[in-house]
């Protein structure tokens, strides 16, 4: 359904298990919505990372496997953006309080850079806890002109 | 597709080709496992040849990181060649290239180790 005035349309809004698999299919419907809208190769693979690590948050972190829990998981195409939207039903998280994964101690640490990705690689990114659910995490790509 | 790993001896260095994806799942415990195995059996001289890598997420910059970490700590050095633009890109972003040495080239790479 497309919002006249701002021209957006939910291009996807479903719900999905808790499970790597998930990730891979997220990752899949979001570079299948994103060439059809005309983004280059590199906003492809960039938009795809992004949405792939914030669908490894809400897996992992968010929802820990939990096949009870789902990821809420939305893209909305817009004439000027694309906007992907990642919530859990977890128990949210304080963003405030991450180690930085730059920082000098924290170079050789298993984790803790999938935030750092994210936000490298789409314009925007919104962090917020979306009683009653999780933690929602909103990517977006503005596309370039042509 | 997951990552597929095989290695090679170039003298007294082995080289590990990876041919994939090192994402979270089996790709990342592949290069996991593989690591820890071949420096359990005396291998310290490790070559990570990324040509045919086509994608690493952030778990797989983290079993980058655990691999050179198993590696230096057991008195190996682990390095990397042949990465592509997008990953030596991740490795600007995530600063880990001031921490593996990098090379373009393969006997430049193994030169090194001398």
């Amino acid at each position: 359904m497309a919002d006249n005035q701002s021209g957006a349309a939910k291009a996807v809004e479903t719900l999905l298990e808790s499970t790597l698999d998930s990730v891979d299919e997220a990752e899949s419907l979001v570079i299948d919505i994103a060439t059809k809208a005309g983004l280059s190769e590199d906003d492809l693979h960039k938009l795809g990372m992004a949405v792939r690590e914030a669908m490894v948050n809400a897996v992992v972190h968010g929802n820990r496997y939990n096949l009870k829990k789902k990821v809420h998981f939305s893209v909305e195409n817009s004439p000027d953006r694309l906007t992907v939207t990642v919530t859990d039903e977890g128990e949210g998280f304080d963003f405030t309080r991450l180690p930085d994964p730059l920082a000098e101690e924290n170079l050789l640490r298993q984790s803790g850079r999938g935030l750092l990705l994210i936000r490298a690689f789409v314009d925007e990114v919104h962090l917020e806890l979306a009683p009653p659910l999780g933690t929602e995490v909103r990517m977006i790509k503005f596309r370039s002109p042509s | 597709m997951s990552v597929k790993l095989t290695n090679r001896q170039v003298g007294d260095v082995t080289v590990i080709d990876a041919v994939g994806r090192i994402t979270l799942g089996e790709g990342s415990s592949t290069f996991r496992d593989t690591l820890r195995d071949l420096v359990a059996k005396g291998h310290k001289k490790l070559l990570l040849n990324l040509a045919e890598v086509s994608y690493i997420d952030s778990s797989g910059i983290g079993e980058l990181v655990s691999g050179f970490t198993t590696v230096t700590n057991q008195g190996g050095r682990l390095k990397l060649v042949g990465l592509t633009k997008r990953v030596k890109d991740l490795l600007q972003i995530t600063k880990l290239y001031t921490v593996f040495e990098v090379y373009d080239d393969e006997a430049e790479a193994v030169r090194s180790f001398a």
